[in-house]
């Protein structure tokens, strides 16, 4: 390589590096620095590569060397292959460390011409000293409390605000059709309904196989394997087939609402949505909850069906108990109440996992990290709730004998 | 304002130089055709950047200066035509040659693209970090010079970019664009959205930072204030081509769109001198 490939078009400066980018890249280039000692004056002398891509060695030789007591300190730059801003930036550092401890600093020949640029920088920038922070443990941990409970405080005002805001909104846009979003509606039950199916269905069937399977290996014992068909039908209709559903759901659309609703409100779009006089719970809110409304219980209803198949099959498989047995005896172990004791769950679910989801996905702002929280929140809140909401009518109906 | 164009203008016309035209071009873009469907943006568009230099690119909406500055990154792989930088195809660059070749250029984005879940300064840092080894105060103090560099005070570093006015973002968008210490700056337009006095001191930091580092510019940009007082040359996208001359040349190009665009009546508000 005897001619460089490109010439700078200003004025040439001796220490920018050559080549501009392919190639630029000598791994191997060595930082170098050498301290001699004449008379009262330390001097410096720099080589090889003084470039971000070496700033580990910089550093190290940086701290390396020490000047302490040195009054005189000549700095020789011209050996250096190549430096640039952030290599100057560190040794110019070093250099105000020591001229702060009342050294001088003398370059041989020019200082280089980054420096020039360093000096403008830092002239530029008014230094304003920032006020230290007094700190005590006691007064920490009393302003921590203090505020985590105004948070909470706001948190939970913004909760009832916003369920409250959904009755106001809901009653407001039950007068006219055109209010409701008849087509915002259909495309959420399409969104949360009808492509949940499979996976409902799927996990339907094969959770009442086990409950099934289960069942009659512990039946079998007291020779009571009939039983394991009531156990089946009640445990889907009752509890298995709404509860799951609700946890996938939960799991499927309670994100996406979050998720969705999140990403809007970073875009600016719901304010957009406010400034054009568009009620955003009219319009993003309540043709979720709606749709989620309608989906769940007919997901629910796919559910019980085919949990029962699940059943059935188990039943002829393993014990012997066919179509003609099973239907009867189905019918013997249900009360009128019991698939309304599930149903009745669905559209409670529902509501819970869609205000959870929309309240959380309102909730974003500013960073793309907090809508991955929120939508975690979102899925893990609604799952419980759902579960608590599921132990509370559990009692209830004990209660009523339902 | 208009005075201070005026002057800030005149000051930028002494010293505005054309690149050696002579040496090889640092990048070079080589009949490149981009369509998108039966879209065609890019028709056969040859383009090259010359050390030291400020290349403005305009064109209309929609004419694909956004497609030309990712195709010349290397983000978007053109349908046919090469990019070649110093001579390499980047299409044909091993990944580590790939590599190299972008910790020696720095982007900035439209919106600034910083990344909202940390601060300024560990957004300055992640390039760094991501390549060298490097002690966490070194690393700060890198950040405190890019900080001072574009203009930005140092506690600005602590905040995270929701909490930053339009004219930080793009600062401290050109902070992280600089942290590696780059030859070559992209800067997707740079100064939209800015009021004319944030404007007006960014096209003095580009200015500065490329006097003093010798810097390289390729900036896409509508302002015209911004190309009269920074850009040594100027590319227009025009009918999927590419129209490339000095500023002086392109305002006398008889295209209609350029005549339109440099002589219609905000053009020529922008000139003032001209009239």
């Amino acid at each position: 390589m005897l001619r460089p490939r490109w010439r700078p078009a200003g004025p040439v400066q001796p220490l920018q590096c050559r080549n501009l980018i392919a190639g630029a890249y000598n791994e191997t280039a060595q930082v170098l620095l050498e301290s001699e000692q004449t008379g009262d004056a330390l001097t410096l002398r720099l080589s090889g590569g003084w470039r971000i891509d070496n700033i580990e060695r910089i550093e190290a030789t940086l701290a390396g060397f020490s000047a302490a007591g040195q009054r005189r300190l000549i700095v020789d730059c011209q050996g250096v292959e190549a430096l640039d801003l952030s290599g100057a930036w560190l040794l110019h550092q070093r250099l105000q460390e020591v001229r702060a401890a009342g050294g001088t600093v003398e370059f041989v020949g020019d200082a280089p011409a980054h420096f020039k640029f360093i000096d403008e920088v830092s002239e530029r920038e008014a230094t304003q000293p920032v006020p230290a922070q007094e700190s005590s443990t006691l007064r920490d941990a009393v302003a921590w409390v203090g505020r985590r409970s105004i948070q909470q405080a706001v948190q939970a005002r913004d909760a009832v605000g916003f369920f409250g805001r959904i009755a106001t909104t809901l009653s407001h846009s039950a007068r006219s059709a055109r209010h409701l979003r008849v087509p915002s509606v259909a495309r959420h039950i399409y969104e949360t309904g009808i492509q949940a199916i499979p996976i409902v269905s799927l996990i339907a069937f094969l959770i009442s196989v086990i409950v099934a399977y289960l069942g009659a290996q512990q039946l079998q014992q007291f020779g009571a394997e009939i039983y394991t068909v009531d156990l089946v039908a009640i445990a889907v209709l009752r509890e298995m087939g709404v509860l799951l559903t609700a946890i996938i759901v939960a799991g499927r659309s309670g994100s996406a609402f979050a998720a969705e609703i999140g990403v809007m409100r970073l875009n600016d779009e719901i304010d957009a949505l406010q400034s054009m006089g568009v009620d955003y719970f009219e319009v993003l809110v309540l043709p979720r909850l709606i749709g989620l409304i309608i989906a769940l219980p007919l997901l629910t209803i796919i559910a019980d069906a085919m949990g029962l198949a699940g059943g059935a099959l188990l039943s002829s498989l393993l014990l012997d108990i066919n179509l003609s047995q099973f239907i009867p005896r189905v019918q013997a172990a249900l009360a009128p109440t019991t698939f309304w004791a599930g149903m009745i769950k669905a559209p409670v679910f529902a509501m819970l996992i869609a205000m959870v989801g929309t309240y959380r996905g309102m909730q974003v702002r500013d960073s793309s990290r907090e809508l991955g929280r929120l939508t975690t929140v979102a899925v893990v809140q609604s799952i419980f709730l759902v579960i608590f909401a599921d132990a509370i009518f559990a009692v209830v109906f004990v209660q009523l004998d339902f | 304002m208009a005075t201070a164009n005026l002057q800030r203008q005149s000051a930028r016309r002494q010293e505005r130089q054309l690149p050696d035209q002579t040496a090889a071009p640092i990048i070079s873009v080589r009949n490149v055709v981009n369509r998108f469907g039966s879209q065609v943006v890019h028709d056969g568009v040859d383009l090259d950047v010359y050390a030291g230099e400020v290349l403005g690119i305009v064109g209309g909406s929609g004419s694909g200066k956004s497609v030309l500055l990712r195709t010349m990154l290397g983000l978007h792989r053109p349908n046919s035509g090469e990019v070649l930088i110093e001579g390499k195809d980047i299409m044909r660059m091993s990944a580590s040659e790939m590599l190299a070749v972008k910790r020696r250029y720095g982007v900035t984005f439209q919106h600034g693209a910083l990344f909202s879940s940390l601060t300024v300064a560990q957004n300055i840092q992640l390039p760094i970090h991501e390549y060298y080894e490097a002690s966490e105060a070194t690393l700060a103090s890198l950040a405190e010079l890019r900080l001072g560099m574009v203009g930005l005070p140092v506690e600005a570093g602590a905040k995270i970019p929701s909490q930053l006015s339009g004219g930080m973002v793009k600062r401290a968008a050109l902070a992280r664009a600089l942290a590696l210490d780059p030859a070559l700056l992209f800067l997707d337009e740079p100064t939209a959205g800015l009021d004319p006095i944030s404007a007006a001191e960014f096209d003095e930091l580009v200015l500065y930072l490329k006097r003093s580092l010798n810097l390289t510019v390729v900036m896409i940009t509508h302002d015209l204030d911004t190309l009269l007082a920074t850009c040594d040359r100027v590319a227009v996208l025009v009918d999927r081509k590419i129209v490339v001359d000095t500023l002086d040349g392109i305002m006398s190009n008889p295209h209609p769109w350029i005549q339109q665009y440099f002589h219609g009546p905000r053009a020529r508000a922008a000139q003032g001198q001209k009239g």
